[in-house]
């Protein structure tokens, strides 16, 4: 019953502590280009917004239309709640392992890609397709990252394979265990449209994935769709974090064990927030049919990171 | 007689079939029947439903109705046309064969009932036999569907002489004594056989042309259900009479498989007509059920007889899933091209709106087909996932690059099913109408979607019934000595999917809950933040006076970027014509583009096959004069031959 409420309390302070992470990134870069950048707390009075404006629907639209972002903020935080993000539950996790992130996060995609479709615009079309593109290119290299980590841990549940990895950090930690997350976090990038794939701030629709499939959003749905995406960023950093580095979570039920499992998931979550916000300052945006090179680079770096598992073990 | 009385024949049969595979998949305990004065020299007709029988002998059930279901309406159409009675026996000589196959005991009632199945869905495809087109598919089906039965003879008579009688038990029995070399040639000849009737590349290439070429809900069997007898065909073979082989058996379906799964679908993304789109994910999806089965033979050739049963569950678990969503995806297609008279997909589009039943039907099916949870085909792609992690347990260097590009293999086809579905869907059914047939489509009438619901119900309930599904498939292995060796490894039903030994545990029931719990919960929270109804408008479009649909994205737009990424395996030709007025050259009257994609690799193949067949054909024909003079002396010289060699027997 506790680690129900556990499970419970942990996801609600990632749905809360999403969008702050985005506003931390977007601050951090403020500064970096030497600006001073809107506080962290902007993204949070974003959604306030939205929230009261009014929803304008084209009259091309479909129920399809109006589903989308409930799938899309449904199937964020559904995975959500199967990452262990401070605490690793004993049963809980069990429902899904990493296969069913993966394809829960597919499923937000597809909806949002065909509410992209359902208004006509071109705009919306050209995102869908773009977005559509990358996802399918990102599929080969999350699946071997999960293969590369379920070879050490022998398993692909999320809180077996930080049990394993604190138990045997030995076995665990080893080049392919580096490589696996290189290349995880090059389809962090992608499937959360940052630089160098996606820019999250352009204004030209011509160059943009994300934003142009999400262009026709208004109110209270766009707040969700962009809750989603922040999200879904959380999700992609807390998988990093806590599997490639999983000191520090919780996993008895314990005050002190949970405050310091917290205060270290922001620490580490805060420290690959950084580190995105000096790449994405330091690289210019690729072309989008440069993108390519980079997913078959994190490609290969995944199957070097199996291969070296398989022979290191 | 009418179409109604044809399809309520084949309710009524289906029904039946169903009723027997489900007694016999319930008590375990195989169904025997005989006719031994039929064709006495051969073994007569002999019949045996084991569960493996039964399980596939379901899946044809599970097809079959919702299809003679469907066919009430649809055929109405070709009503009082020359092809209708023909087409009304044709159809239930079909559902016949495809129902005797997987319960045929001897190679005669096989071969026979295999042949009722083939020629028959061959009358079938030419029902628009008017049609160029249709003809031409025609004769490349009944050319691949003999190839495979050229191919099974030989194999069968192989197996044969060891055995005492044609029954499959004796077969199993001879099969244990044949040498290793001779039980290769057998695998390799039911590999090609049984290959070809289920699609995998390079012997696919009658998918494609015979899909679209059929009416709907023959299509929807075809993919369906009767290229899954090829998989049945093949376990009854490899796993059944021979027990399995070793590694590169295994090695042999895992590559077959990988490269048909990633295949068919990149050349289903370049597909803009309806039918062929869904013809190319068949050929991507007996891809999964290979590799599945590839995977686990592989395995069990290492002995690790635990892992291995949860590749063959897998295959087993898609073979079923495919035929619900794809004969759902085929008869929600049907009622589209019924409606918008065209296939191709740049012509339809907004249709969600005229046709929501058909649209919600056919997004049911794209939900599943691409594996997205809480559907079939997730929890079946979710064990062949598992069946290739388990690769991880044979330590040696060539298992550990082949299971890894299998998984990347998979997962690249999985996504590139996604962004293909997306297509289809999208273009087909969202926004404005993009031609006058798909403005005025109407909702397909009731009889039509009574058969599609069925199986989108199936979809559903198959893949959040999962844990309960797979147990139930570790019991048909078990029917098979081949495939599970100790019955304890059956696990039991659930709310979790107990594959023993495998890496990752799954509840596809408690995500199902999750997900519906927490989106109604969002959805409930915010219709009480914000009250205020929605403002119907237009679409944003950069100031431009009026939207039409040829300002929407297209089927090939929506392709592009992929096009481009894999360019070097489309090897896509392009033809581009400017015509500019004669004064000036900026001045531009028309442009007309034309790109297309053929897949070159086919032509490779079979270009010399068709020219030596032509070559051959030509020579024959000098035989065939039209005198009957030379008639008589071909009649003559027959006949001392035959006299010639009675007299030399001794």
């Amino acid at each position: 019953m506790i680690e129900m409420l556990l499970v419970v309390g942990q996801t609600l302070a990632g749905v809360a502590l999403a969008p702050g992470l985005v506003g931390s990134i977007r601050w951090t870069k403020a500064r970096l280009q030497g600006r001073r950048g809107a506080p962290l707390w902007q993204p949070y009075a974003e959604l306030r917004k939205l929230f009261a404006k009014e929803r304008v629907v084209s009259h091309n639209a479909s129920w399809l239309f109006h589903a989308a972002p409930f799938v899309v903020f449904g199937t964020a935080v559904a995975v959500l709640s199967l990452v262990p993000v401070v605490f690793v539950p004993t049963g809980f996790d069990s429902i899904g392992d990493l296969f069913a992130v993966v394809y829960l996060l597919l499923l937000g995609t597809f909806f949002l890609a065909l509410a992209g479709l359902d208004t006509g615009s071109p705009f919306g079309g050209m995102g869908a397709s773009r977005e559509m593109t990358v996802v399918a290119l990102t599929e080969p290299t999350v699946a071997l990252s999960i293969f590369a980590l379920a070879l050490t841990a022998q398993s692909t549940n999320l809180g077996e394979i930080i049990r394993q990895t604190v138990a045997e950090p030995a076995r665990a930690l080893g080049p392919g265990h580096l490589l696996a997350f290189a290349a995880l976090f090059i389809v962090t990038l992608a499937e959360t449209g940052r630089l160098p794939v996606d820019n999250p701030t352009t204004h030209l629709e011509l160059t943009m994935i994300h934003e142009a499939m999400v262009l026709e959003y208004s109110g209270p749905y766009l707040a969700l769709v962009e809750w989603g995406a922040a999200l879904k960023l959380l999700i992609f950093f807390a998988i990093a974090a806590n599997l490639f580095l999983p000191w520090g979570v919780a996993f008895t039920p314990s005050p002190v064990a949970l405050v310091a499992g917290f205060a270290l998931f922001v620490v580490k979550i805060g420290a690959l927030g950084v580190a995105v916000a000096v790449l994405e300052t330091r690289v210019a945006k690729l072309r989008l049919f440069r993108v390519p090179e980079l997913l078959s680079a994190s490609f290969v770096m995944a199957l070097l990171a199996v291969l070296s598992t398989f022979l290191v073990r | 007689m009418k179409t109604r009385h044809f399809s309520s024949i084949c309710v009524g049969c289906v029904v039946f079939a169903l009723a027997a595979a489900l007694q016999v998949l319930i008590t375990a305990r195989p169904l025997d029947a005989a006719v031994p004065a039929v064709v006495a020299a051969a073994g007569g007709l002999l019949f045996h439903l084991d569960p493996l029988g039964a399980f596939f002998l379901a899946v044809v059930g599970i097809g079959g109705l919702p299809a003679a279901i469907y066919g009430f309406s649809y055929t109405e159409h070709y009503e009082g046309h020359r092809s209708l009675p023909v087409f009304g026996v044709m159809f239930n000589v079909f559902l016949l064969g495809m129902s005797l196959v997987p319960c045929a005991g001897n190679i005669f009632t096989f071969v026979t009932a295999w042949e009722l199945m083939s020629v028959a869905s061959y009358f079938l495809v030419m029902t628009d036999a008017e049609d160029v087109d249709t003809r031409q598919a025609g004769l490349w089906y009944i050319a691949m569907t003999q190839f495979s039965l050229v191919v099974l003879l030989p194999m069968f008579l192989l197996l044969a002489p060891a055995a005492d009688r044609t029954s499959f038990a004796d077969l199993r029995i001879a099969a244990a004594g044949l040498s290793p070399q001779l039980r290769g040639v057998v695998f390799l000849l039911a590999l090609i056989g049984f290959g070809s009737k289920a699609g995998i590349v390079p012997l696919h290439v009658w998918l494609p042309r015979a899909h679209p070429a059929a009416p709907s809900h023959v299509s929807a069997l075809m993919s369906g259900v009767m290229i899954k007898l090829g998989i049945y065909g093949l376990i009854r073979v490899v796993f059944d009479f021979l027990g399995g082989g070793p590694a590169w058996w295994g090695a042999l379906l895992l590559t077959a498989g990988s490269l048909s799964a990633l295949l068919g679908v990149l050349y289903a993304l370049m597909e803009h007509d309806l039918k062929r789109l869904l013809a190319y994910h068949s050929v991507e999806n007996i891809g999964i059920i290979f590799i599945a089965l590839g995977a686990g033979a592989i395995l069990r050739s290492y002995g690790l007889h635990a892992l291995a049963t949860i590749g063959f569950a897998a295959a087993l678990y898609h073979t079923l899933n495919h035929a619900c969503f794809k004969g759902l995806l085929f008869l929600a297609a049907g009622q589209v091209v019924h409606q918008t008279q065209t296939r191709n997909m740049e012509d339809m589009g907004g249709l969600i709106k005229a046709m929501p039943q058909t649209a919600l039907l056919f997004l049911i099916g794209s939900a599943a087909i691409v594996a997205l949870p809480p559907l079939n085909g997730f929890a079946s792609e979710w064990m062949v996932f598992q069946s290739l992690l388990a690769g991880t347990s044979i330590p040696r260097p060539e298992v550990a690059i082949g299971f890894p590009v299998a998984v990347g293999m998979l997962a690249l086809a999985s996504g590139l099913a996604a962004a293909c579905f997306v297509k289809a869907f999208g273009i087909s059914f969202l926004a404005m109408p993009r031609s006058m047939h798909a403005s005025e489509a109407r909702e397909a009438p009731e009889s039509m979607r009574y058969g599609a619901w069925l199986l989108a119900d199936l979809c559903v309930l198959l893949g959040v019934g999962a844990s309960v599904v797979v147990p139930a498939l570790y019991r048909v292995l078990e029917s098979i000595d081949g495939l599970v060796p100790d019955p304890r490894l059956t696990p039991a039903p659930g709310l979790w999917i107990e594959a023993p030994r495998a890496l990752g545990h799954l509840s596809p029931a408690l995500i199902a809950l999750l997900l519906a719990a927490i989106g109604f919960g969002t959805w409930l929270i915010v219709r009480s933040v914000h009250r205020r109804p929605f403002r119907v408008s237009d679409t944003w479009g950069c100031g431009r006076i009026a939207q039409t649909p040829r300002m929407e994205y297209t089927a090939s737009a929506f392709a592009e970027p992929l096009r481009r990424v894999f360019a070097e395996l489309y090897r896509p030709t392009q033809d581009l014509t400017v015509n500019a007025h004669p004064d000036s050259p900026y001045f531009v009257e028309s442009i007309t583009f034309k790109s297309e994609v053929r897949p070159w690799f086919e032509e490779a193949i079979y270009d010399p096959v068709v020219r030596a067949a032509r070559r051959i054909a030509a020579r024959v024909r000098l035989l065939q004069s039209g005198s009957v003079h030379r008639y008589l002396v071909y009649v003559v010289v027959a006949l001392l031959v035959a006299l010639a060699s009675v007299w030399w027997t001794p």
